[in-house]
């Protein structure tokens, strides 16, 4: 049967793969997702990881949705609801003393000294602006620097208003923050090492950073600039799970006109004339296109797919030193009954890192590719929330733990086996009995959510999202705005601006990139 | 005939002799009149023997030795390897047939071209890079995708160019007969119990073969050169009538007549390959070679500077010099010259700004400052462009070479 033809092949159905389909489709392409999983959805996608057992796969919770992809795949229509948009998130105390934030990023913290909720205020304020000033970016090709370099300047002129309106102090502030590390601008506001500990874990989670390394601050900004459903700074949970999330694009972009065809691993992307015409799959069938979009990793699509003897030598050097570590590992727990986190409410997000220092000194362990005696965590039991994750009475737990070694000293399976059992140890603290009530135990390492997902070196972005590898600079120098050296192959992943997460936003920046044309 | 082995110094004590001795050093070294000593990749070589004219005049009239083993070189090998240099240089390495040599350049990404250098093919999948600067990083880089080897060898193998007309004569007196051996061939030899490489390549413009072998070997080599091709004057050159016969053969030098892309500090010192003249090596249709979208980018949208030979009135040499534009406007600069003895002009090679290499040539001018007793004298030459090579003798090429 000869397959239609198609003006668009997209590499990968993860999400930003998904966005950019629907976007290309929606400009009169008719486009076709290649996607090497059983069903699209990439690390949004749930999975039943023990029988009756249904774990989110990595991703467990939205922090930002691009509001275009929400508006214009109409997600809504599609399936996707969430079961809440701001989660409330205790920071849960060994000794049952728990902070609880409620609200957009912690407007209401209960447990905290009036001195402590008065600092809060004042720098979670200054935070919010800052990170209202980044969030435009997001939605946007990277502007570059560089004459002719084809910048959507009206957006820019329009952003740089944004950053005027600052006002001169708060612009001050600004500036001198921007590039800080996020232990220290705590350690000037706050005192309470609770509070001091989630925000420190929230600001490094996903990164290869510990609080105390340089351009920490970063990312915190860039996570409270996330919106979902038009809630700033979300941490929002769908309904059904992750998953939802997965289907709702998936649908929304088959009933745009999107053809997704699973099961089909791109092996290699055809190069004719120093253009990209097509791809050839793992089965050895070759599929045509006049445009070649890959949503999978940078990394793997220039060196393996595409391959170096299509590119030059000092290109090929950039994409080999593009920073790739991944230090988030990913565990999942089949429980035969709800655990007891010291009267933590379980429908919250639970993080277990009881201060900024011990956020540093888990992630110290990793720098020498060692297992942290005390890895800090994120908790979520979806099962709390709804039915449908576990067998009625129990539960499931998700939680990304951190750091893991992405290349440990001790060799995986040894080192896989030492964080398991320290990350139960730190739950057993926290939730004493918990132990007892584990029927199954999964840990994704940083190595195994490679060879499973494809994410270079376990990382959350598809490649570090530090501050050398963001915007103009991303995936890396000399290589964005989506663009590639090959004529008709793009880059629509989460290694491009503005980077991971469950989104979107790259693949449809991506898809606009080509929408406008080259026009380099 | 048991070899000496020149004086390493320990190593410990690097140091101390921040320049090596060749593996010829003790034969270069007591020919050395004049103490005349420079450095060369690292090692020291002499400048000059015992007289500039007498060398120069040998290369075009008798036959010359010049001690090459400076000269660094990279052994590529692997069932890639031919794909891999292709992709390296911008010339077509799978074209080149084993047992044969091309003159080769290869760029970074930009386009620039980061050195120029001779390539062996020893076998199908066995190939020699021969050039002036080290790369082993660049070539490694390169490495990365292709089932190839490269290690650098320069230690490994010792290298002597002998050229001049009478260059044929004397390896044929010394037992090797290359009568069949066409220029940019190579063939081996057994000798002294090794195995002696002669390549029909050389940098004099003139007849010439580059003999290449084991250093365990060299020095009877050399002395067995020296005894043959006594009848004919056979002479040890130095650098400096070198540079002298390649300037009349048009030849450039890496970091004398253009920067390496990857030494340069200036940004507007770099060169590609239409900037050298040197883009007809260019195979434009055997797939991807680093820095070619560039290179197409520069096609389509013309170069900034051009590299040509120029004809200068007078006799005084223009080293240097800056050249002019109807005596005023700066175009471009001579990164070689000299007063050529063999064809009696004065010469030099230039980068000159476009369209002044060709549409307006018409008007140029050389500012030469001539050391006259502790005083320069300013003197405006006219300047012609010119066809290189300047000198190209017909018995460069002929097979079998003439019985000179
Ligand atoms: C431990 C961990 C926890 C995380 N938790 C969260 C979270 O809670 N919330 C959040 O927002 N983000 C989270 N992330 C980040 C998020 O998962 C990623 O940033 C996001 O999935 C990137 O989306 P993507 O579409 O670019 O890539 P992916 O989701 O990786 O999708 C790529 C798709 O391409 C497919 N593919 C790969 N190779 C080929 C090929 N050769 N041929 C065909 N198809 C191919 C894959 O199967 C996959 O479906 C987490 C990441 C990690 C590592």
């Amino acid at each position: 049967m000869p397959m239609p033809s198609f003006d668009a092949i997209v590499i990968g159905g993860g999400t930003n793969g998904l966005a950019c389909a629907a976007r290309l489709q929606k400009s009169g392409r008719r486009v076709l997702v290649l996607e090497s999983g059983a069903e699209p959805g990439g690390a949004a996608l749930g999975r039943e990881f023990a029988p009756g057992y249904r774990a989110p796969g990595l991703a467990h919770l939205v922090t930002t949705i691009d509001a275009r992809v929400e508006r214009e795949m109409d997600l809504g229509r599609h399936g996707l609801s969430y079961a809440g948009l701001s989660l409330p998130s205790t920071l849960v105390a060994p000794d049952g003393d728990h902070l609880l934030l409620e609200g957009e990023a912690g407007e209401r913290v209960a447990g905290l000294s009036e001195a402590e909720r008065l600092a809060w205020s004042e720098l979670r304020g200054q935070l919010m602006r800052f990170a209202g000033v980044l969030a435009p970016f997001k939605e946007m090709t990277p502007p570059r620097i560089a004459a002719g370099a084809g910048n959507e300047y009206m957006k820019l002129g329009k952003l740089g208003f944004g950053i005027r309106r600052l006002g001169k102090d708060d612009f001050r502030e600004f500036l001198r923050m921007l590039l800080i590390n996020v232990y220290d601008v705590l350690n000037d506001d706050l005192t309470d090492p609770r509070l001091k500990g989630i925000l420190a874990h929230d600001a490094v989670l996903g990164t290869w950073l510990g609080p105390r390394s340089p351009n920490s601050l970063i990312h915190l900004l860039n996570r409270l600039a996330g919106q979902v459903a038009g809630r700033r700074a979300a941490v929002a949970l769908p309904k059904g799970g992750m998953g939802a999330v997965a289907s709702a694009m998936a649908k929304a972009a088959e009933a745009q006109g999107v053809t997704i065809r699973t099961g089909a691993r791109v092996a290699a992307i055809l190069v004719e004339d120093d253009r990209a015409v097509g791809v050839t799959l793992a089965d050895g069938e070759e599929l045509r296109a006049k445009t070649v979009v890959s949503a999978i990793n940078p990394k793997t699509t220039f060196l393996s797919l595409v391959g170096p003897r299509h590119l030059d030598t000092g290109f090929v050097n950039r994409v080999r030193a593009m920073k790739s570590r991944g230090g988030a590992a990913k565990l999942h727990l089949a429980l035969k009954g709800a655990p007891d986190f010291r009267g933590a409410d379980l429908r919250t997000r639970l993080v277990l890192a009881p201060s900024e220092t011990a956020v540093e000194l888990s992630f110290n362990a990793v720098k020498y590719g060692e297992v942290p005696e005390r890895p800090v965590m994120e908790v979520i039991l979806p099962s709390a929330h709804e039915g449908g994750h576990a067998p009625d009475g129990h539960h499931i737990l998700s939680a990304i733990v951190q750091f893991a070694p992405h290349a440990p000293k001790a060799g995986p399976d040894v080192a896989r086996q030492e964080m398991l059992a320290r990350s139960l140890a730190v739950l057993e603290d926290h939730a004493p009995g918990l132990r007892a009530l584990v029927e199954h135990a999964e840990l994704l390492m940083p190595y195994d959510i490679e060879a499973r997902y494809g994410m270079v070196g376990g990382n959350w972005h598809h490649g570090e999202l530090s501050v050398e590898q963001m915007l103009f600079l991303r995936p890396f120098a000399g290589t964005s705005q989506y663009a590639t050296p090959l004529s008709d192959l793009w880059l629509a992943g989460a290694g491009c601006h503005p980077g991971g997460g469950i989104s979107g936003a790259a693949g449809w920046n991506a898809a606009e990139r080509i929408i406008r044309g080259t026009g380099r | 005939m048991k070899a000496e082995k020149p004086m390493q110094p320990d190593p410990r004590q690097h140091y101390l002799t921040p320049l090596r001795q060749t593996t010829f050093h003790p034969r270069t070294a007591a020919a050395n009149r004049l103490n005349s000593w420079g450095p060369w990749g690292g090692y020291t070589t002499v400048l000059e023997y015992d007289d500039l004219a007498m060398e120069h005049s040998a290369i075009r009239n008798a036959a010359t030795v010049y001690d090459l083993c400076p000269m660094v070189k990279y052994r590529v090998r692997g069932p890639e390897a031919a794909a891999y240099l292709n992709r390296l240089t911008v010339r077509n390495a799978a074209k080149l047939p084993v047992g044969a040599v091309h003159y080769t350049i290869w760029c970074d990404d930009a386009g620039h071209i980061i050195d120029d250098g001779t390539l062996f093919r020893l076998g199908e999948a066995d190939f020699r890079i021969c050039c002036q600067e080290r790369h082993l990083p660049w070539l490694l880089d390169s490495a990365f995708g292709f089932e190839v080897s490269v290690a650098e060898e320069t230690e490994e193998i010792a290298a002597l160019s002998l050229q001049g007309p009478c260059s044929f004569a004397v390896l044929k007196a010394a037992g090797f007969d290359v009568a069949a051996l066409k220029p940019f061939r190579m063939a081996t030899f057994g000798f002294d119990g090794g195995e002696l490489m002669i390549s029909r390549t050389g940098f004099t413009g003139d007849l010439g073969y580059e003999l290449w072998i084991a250093p365990d070997h060299a020095l009877a080599l050399w002395d067995c050169l020296f005894e043959a091709g006594a009848p004919w004057g056979l002479r040890p050159i130095g650098t400096q009538a070198l540079d002298l016969a390649r300037t009349e053969a048009g030849f450039i030098i890496t970091n004398l007549d253009f920067v390496p892309a990857h030494q340069a500090v200036r940004e507007d010192r770099v060169r590609s390959p239409f900037e050298m003249s040197l883009d007809w090596m260019i195979d434009w249709n055997k797939g991807h070679f680093t820095g070619r979208r560039a290179l197409l980018a520069e096609r389509e949208r013309g170069s900034r500077w051009a590299f040509v030979g120029l004809d200068i009135d007078g006799n005084v040499s223009a080293e240097h010099a800056i050249v002019y534009h109807d005596r005023k406007r700066e175009v471009g600069q001579i990164t070689a010259a000299c007063w050529s003895p063999t064809l009696k002009r004065n010469i030099a090679l230039a980068h000159l700004e476009r369209p002044y290499h060709a549409g307006k040539s018409d008007n140029l001018w050389v500012e030469v400052y001539a050391m006259r007793e502790l005083q320069y004298v300013k003197l405006m030459l006219r300047a012609k462009v010119c066809d290189r090579p300047f000198f190209n003798p017909d018995r460069r090429r002929a097979t079998p070479p003439g019985p000179f």
